[in-house]
């Protein structure tokens, strides 16, 4: 038995885990146990990558397939980090379709979650570019699942959190890139109406994404710092940097944080500190394109090792939740209000415009998330019951990925895909054999 | 541009095998991976084409099968211009004390099969007059220890048999290279409670293999360099003392 967490270290629970070494190996595992889901880098911040008693530990599936660098098509097995396959394929001219916060992440991961990027606006979720993924279902059997064969079971395993059985490999395009460089663009939002019309303004763009300072009170509650990028293309690099290498090589020097920080050094002042300066350093590039390379643009947290330590033994939430358009302002608003005023506040408060969902249990509607991170203490529960009642009142829903605490009820009222998707789980024999403590905890 | 050199590595599905094919290949050379479970040989072999774009070619062979070598060098396209052999199979120390089937495997495994494969190669270079062999061995072959002489002991073995088969082959302009990785991180591994200072990578051991035989003329290589003087403090113990350890 492992003690096993999510990212945000909370909550913990006890597994047997196992490490299959190749795909080969899993039908038999799928078939002989039961109470198991598969984990990835366990990246979720919950207990989504926990079973609920053995968790497959996924990462030793960790080999490229195939790659045809004429078409960009690549076949990988369901445990290759993206950082891995960022490292083999940037360089040859090619970038994935989607990626996360973090590429600390399995593609398995990844589509399990069915993540977004910061282009989910323009081009949907990681799940929308899978062509095609094996799949061992919990009887042992091992199926391909593609738009033409067992569709169903691909919209159900795209964002099915491991719960149709386990990831074996999966076949996407990446898109061409003619330099692994991004042409940025920051512009100052004074609050968060200007930052919700901001992005929208920006929807254009490929990527965006809104920093917000969570301090800011009364008619600046809200007011961010908006990142509107492309990949930058060799003209782009002539123009602003003319003789850069037009793929630099990857600083991965990281600065680790090697012991949990005691709680008390998050306090509202170092947190304000930290966003005035992220606030000022980003304000003085205001407007005026620039070169930034691609690590840092898409993971900036990835430059601090272990930074889910800075918040105490005790953990932390994530809290994502995704609210309607016509009504995000006014929500939104609300939300940031209780939070400021809770005083418990974030490193780390991201608003993101997103586009429709693909799979059943796939977390983006058109709309708009806020991401918040909370360090777990014994009020933080209450005021995220509350939140949630927002969430739900306005047709939102919270993020799977990052949950580790909402309650069966919300999460029903949230996601009108669950009785399909439980229909399908009983149909292939997952429900109560294929179980982690998030199915678990909400009843999926 | 001069035509690619060929490594052929004994124990393609093993970590180390995979991170050293890999580490020749991202330096521009074609691979012959050979092992027992061609499948598996395979996975890794697609892999490493999918990263570098290097030709990787896979061949059956079983390190048991002596009689076979003959067959399994004729199938190969090529005369490899290295052999790096990684095979290895720690056993269950316990079991072969009592099973005398279980410690031939141990031995044979650990000893035979790559001594007699290098051994072979080496008649082949020798007639073409260049090439280099280059075993993977074991600082448990530098001193027997009670929870697992039988591994150790093959590994002495093929230490002794490569440091015999250089000294014949120095003066013909061969090279051979005995690797001692010391604990590193691999399925063999998994489980084990490893001391982190003393434990490589896979990839460090690959990347070790790789300067060891094409950069540099060293004969015999710890992979972590501070094995050697903790092997040569465990090899000072007076034997009268050591049998008292509980090692």
């Amino acid at each position: 038995m492992t003690e096993l967490t999510g990212w945000g270290r909370y909550p913990r629970h006890p597994s047997e885990t196992l490490s299959p070494s190749s795909p080969n190996a899993l039908p038999s595992l799928m078939a002989s146990r039961t109470g198991l889901v598969a984990r990835g880098n366990g990246r979720a911040y919950g207990d989504a990558a926990i079973g609920e008693r053995v968790t497959l530990m996924a990462r030793g599936l960790d080999r490229i397939r195939a790659f045809d660098p004429a078409t960009g098509r690549i076949q990988v097995e369901a445990g290759v980090l993206l950082s891995d396959l960022l490292g083999i394929v940037v360089p040859k001219g090619f970038f994935p379709p989607v990626v996360p916060g973090t590429k600390f992440v399995t593609i398995g991961g990844m589509i399990a979650s069915d993540v977004h990027g910061k282009n989910h606006h323009r081009d949907g979720g990681f799940g929308d570019h899978v062509e095609s993924l094996t799949l061992a279902l919990p009887d042992g059997g091992v199926v391909t699942c593609s738009r033409n064969e067992n569709p169903e079971l691909l919209s159900a395993t795209i964002s099915g959190m491991g719960l149709t059985g386990t990831i074996l490999d999966a076949t996407f395009r990446l898109r061409p890139i003619e330099t692994g460089w991004m042409r940025q663009t920051t512009s100052v939002a004074r609050n968060l109406d200007d930052a919700i019309q901001a992005l929208q303004t920006t929807s254009n763009a490929t990527y965006s994404v809104a920093w917000i300072d969570c301090l800011a009170r009364g008619a600046s509650l809200g007011r961010s710092l908006i990142f509107a990028a492309e990949h930058a293309t060799q003209r782009d690099l002539d123009a602003l940097q003319p003789g850069a290498e037009p793929y630099p090589a990857s600083k991965l020097g990281r600065l680790g944080v090697p012991l949990d920080l005691p709680a008390f050094t998050l306090n509202r002042l170092s947190v304000s500190a930290f966003n005035e300066l992220y606030f000022r350093a980003g304000a003085v590039k205001s407007g005026y394109p620039f070169l930034v390379h691609w690590n840092p643009y898409f993971f900036p947290l990835d430059g601090i090792g272990s930074w889910n330590r800075i918040y105490g033994r005790r953990g932390f939430l994530q809290y994502q939740c995704v609210i309607p358009t016509a009504q995000a302002q006014a929500v939104l608003g609300g939300i940031l209000e209780r939070i400021s005023k809770h005083g418990s506040a974030s490193f780390l408060a991201v608003l993101k415009q997103l586009g429709a969902g693909h799979g059943d249990l796939s977390f983006p509607l058109e709309g708009f998330t806020l991401t918040l991170d909370l360090p777990v203490s014994d009020d933080v529960f209450p005021l995220l019951d509350e939140l949630d009642r927002l969430v739900v009142e306005a047709g939102g829903r919270l993020y799977l990925a990052k949950d580790a605490r909402q309650s069966p009820a919300t999460f029903e009222a949230g996601y009108p895909g669950l009785s399909r998707f439980r229909d399908l789980r009983r149909a292939i024999g997952a429900t109560g054999r294929v179980s982690s403590r998030l199915s678990v905890r909400l009843g999926i | 541009m001069e035509p690619s050199k060929i490594l052929l590595l004994v124990g393609g599905t093993s970590d180390i095998g995979r991170a050293t094919a890999l580490h020749y290949a991202q330096a521009g050379w074609h691979v012959q991976l050979a092992a027992r479970n061609e499948e598996e040989a395979r996975r890794n072999a697609d892999d490493i084409r999918a990263r570098t774009g290097a030709e990787v070619t896979v061949h059956r062979l079983d390190i048991l099968e002596t009689g076979d070598f003959e067959s399994f060098a004729t199938s190969l396209p090529t005369l490899p211009d290295t052999v790096v052999c990684v095979v290895g199979e720690l056993g269950d120390q316990a079991k072969g004390q009592a099973d005398t089937a279980h410690a031939s495997l141990v031995l044979r495994t650990n000893f035979e099969g790559p001594a007699l494969l290098l051994g072979f190669f080496a008649e082949r270079f020798l007639a073409r007059g260049s090439g280099t062999l280059v075993g993977v061995s074991s600082v448990a072959g530098d001193r027997g220890r009670g929870s697992n002489y039988l591994y150790g002991a093959a590994k002495a073995g093929f230490t002794a048999f490569l440091s015999g088969l250089r000294n014949r082959l120095a003066p013909k302009g061969l090279r051979v290279v005995t690797i001692k990785p010391g604990f590193v991180r691999t399925q063999m591994t998994a489980g084990m409670k490893l001391p982190p200072v003393l434990t490589a990578e896979p990839s460090e051991v690959g990347r070790a293999i790789f300067t060891a035989a094409e950069k540099s003329s060293r004969d015999v290589i710890y992979v972590r360099p501070i094995w050697r003087p903790v092997m040569m403090a465990v090899g000072s113990i007076p034997e009268r003392f050591f049998k008292r350890l509980r090692l």
